[in-house]
């Protein structure tokens, strides 16, 4: 304990304090470890919406892009009124540091349907 | 990879079909109404997903949820059924044979290992920590200036009493070898497309080693739910959700401080003593998040609430911290100008909710009530909201506006 105290600096009263934070298991006088069923498992995932804001023909090429990688909740939940450079930092952001498969000339059209649909 | 089993509908009443239908033939959950998050177009669907009662969902896919917050004055932990969940990539381990799965330790150590889920529970010593999980964009929707990421309210937090072994026993038995720095962490869960940076974090070695960082195979007393990790998942107490890396299937240990996306770009914060910036303005130095900031809310009574006048209203909460103890939880009636210290709870160790308790009579009228925690160590929580680009760490003074009638 005092060797870890010195690492950890603020953290000395918290230990000090605090005690052991962890209950070791005893097998004999249990309560029981959790066992594991070994049955296969498969998980269904959620059906997904096209929001009525998206679902038009001008919106295909956020619908196709967006899309391959996430559900378009992602889009509409974000905060309205954010203008122009809050949409293209997003596509930007999906495109260059997360490294989206999305075309330059799509990236440019998407950030500026986002821009004119949810500002 | 993406695309194939996806199954898109316009959402309303027609619900048409576009695109491909996908193998499932049963929906994998129930929407059932709305619930309105008390920031701007902060209204989400109500929906139940194998495994979790209804919770406020966020995304479909990955699908994140979000506790509803009356949750959080029925007990201090968490049931695993309405614990939140967070994804960042929407590839998931939809199939998992427990049978097959196998742990990996391996990178710079002596002997690298293949563990089953069996042997890790007969093999090694088996513990249990009572821990909350928070996501670093906890509460992001109240964030002003409003900034991207999940917008979320205060639900994406939950305490939980974990069960698993102590990282330090599994990396005792692979033998870490001289000269490690790190160790990383890895999920089965995949990006969507090639290109995109894996979900992988890391924790410095000391920290590694501590004995409160775990894996987990059971939470509450049962085996982990689906969406929160199955099989197994690592807990990192007083830490930030991001490190606790969900179907944890891979551990590395590294010679060098990793730099992968997960690290060295996304999830930083300000590096500096108040963990904060100007609005819009990004900071020039960021670090790793690391440790939650002290928090503490009341939970018996939302924004709005009607109570009675000039007799005794029970208030009721959580507190909780990064692991300097909830030392006391004061209350004010007044929006800050007086404050009464709340009586505490049980105490299930120094990285779980604390429940505090305080009885208030309040003269008729409207009063802003606000909650704030304070720790052995002295920290405490700004009476006004600190602001980071991510919409990270926001630990404000609470204000609940209650009338007294």
């Amino acid at each position: 304990m005092k060797a870890k105290s010195l690492f950890i600096g603020l953290g000395l009263l918290a230990v000090a304090a605090g005690g052991v934070t962890w209950t070791l298991m005893d097998r004999e006088t249990g309560p029981d470890i959790v066992a594991a069923r070994m049955e296969p498992v498969s998980y269904p995932l959620p059906e997904e919406a096209i929001p009525a804001e998206l679902s038009d023909t001008e919106a295909e090429i956020v619908v196709n892009n967006c899309t391959a990688c996430h559900s378009l909740e992602y889009i509409t939940t974000q905060p309205r009124g954010m203008g122009d450079k809050f949409w293209n930092d997003e596509v930007t952001k999906m495109a260059k540091v997360y490294g989206a498969p999305v075309e330059p000339g799509d990236a440019e059209a998407i950030a500026k349907l986002l821009a004119e649909r949810f500002g | 990879m993406s695309g194939i089993d996806r199954r898109l509908f316009v959402a309303g009443a027609g619900a048409a079909l576009i695109g491909a239908v996908g193998k499932a033939a049963t929906s994998g959950g129930s929407t059932s109404g709305t619930i309105t998050l008390p920031f701007a177009n902060g209204t989400r669907p109500l929906v139940s997903l194998p495994g979790k009662r209804e919770m406020i969902l966020l995304t479909s896919r990955p699908p994140q949820l979000e506790t509803p917050f009356s949750v959080f004055n029925d007990g201090l932990l968490t049931p695993n059924d309405a614990f939140f969940v967070r994804y960042h990539l929407s590839g998931l381990p939809t199939d998992i044979d427990p049978r097959r799965f196998r742990l990996a330790i391996g990178g710079h150590v002596e002997k690298p290992l293949q563990i089953g889920l069996e042997s890790l529970r007969r093999d090694f010593p088996v513990s249990e920590i009572v821990a909350v999980n928070q996501c670093s964009g906890n509460s992001r929707g109240f964030v002003t200036p409003r900034v991207a990421g999940g917008q979320l309210g205060n639900g994406a937090m939950g305490n939980a009493r974990w069960q698993g072994v102590a990282l330090k026993h599994l990396l005792a038995k692979a033998g870490v070898r001289a000269g490690a720095a790190q160790v990383t962490f890895n999920g089965l869960d995949n990006p969507p497309a090639d290109g995109i940076a894996d979900f992988v974090k890391a924790l410095d070695i000391d920290h590694a080693l501590d004995g409160e960082v775990m894996v987990a195979f059971a939470m509450n007393g049962e085996e982990l739910p689906f969406l929160n990790g199955y099989p197994l998942r690592l807990v990192v107490p007083g830490f930030f959700g991001t490190y606790w890396v969900k179907h944890l299937h891979e551990i590395n240990v590294v010679d060098a401080e990793f730099d992968g996306y997960w690290m060295k770009t996304a999830y930083r914060i300000p590096d500096n003593d108040c963990r904060c910036a100007e609005p819009g303005i990004k900071p020039d130095k960021t670090v790793p998040i690391a440790r939650f900031n002290v928090r503490s809310f009341l939970t018996s009574h939302q924004d709005g609430a009607a109570i009675g006048a000039g007799r005794t209203t029970e208030l009721r909460g959580i507190a909780f911290s990064g692991g300097d103890p909830v030392k006391r939880v004061l209350v004010s009636p007044d929006n800050g100008q007086n404050w009464q210290e709340a009586k505490l709870g049980e105490y299930l160790g120094r990285y779980s909710f604390r429940e505090w308790k305080l009885g208030m009579t309040l003269a008729k009228g409207r009063h802003a009530l606000r909650v704030r925690a304070e720790t052995q160590g002295g920290e405490t929580q700004p009476m006004e909201p600190r602001w980071q680009p991510s919409g990270y760490m926001r630990n404000v003074v609470e204000t609940i506006n209650v009338e007294a009638l």
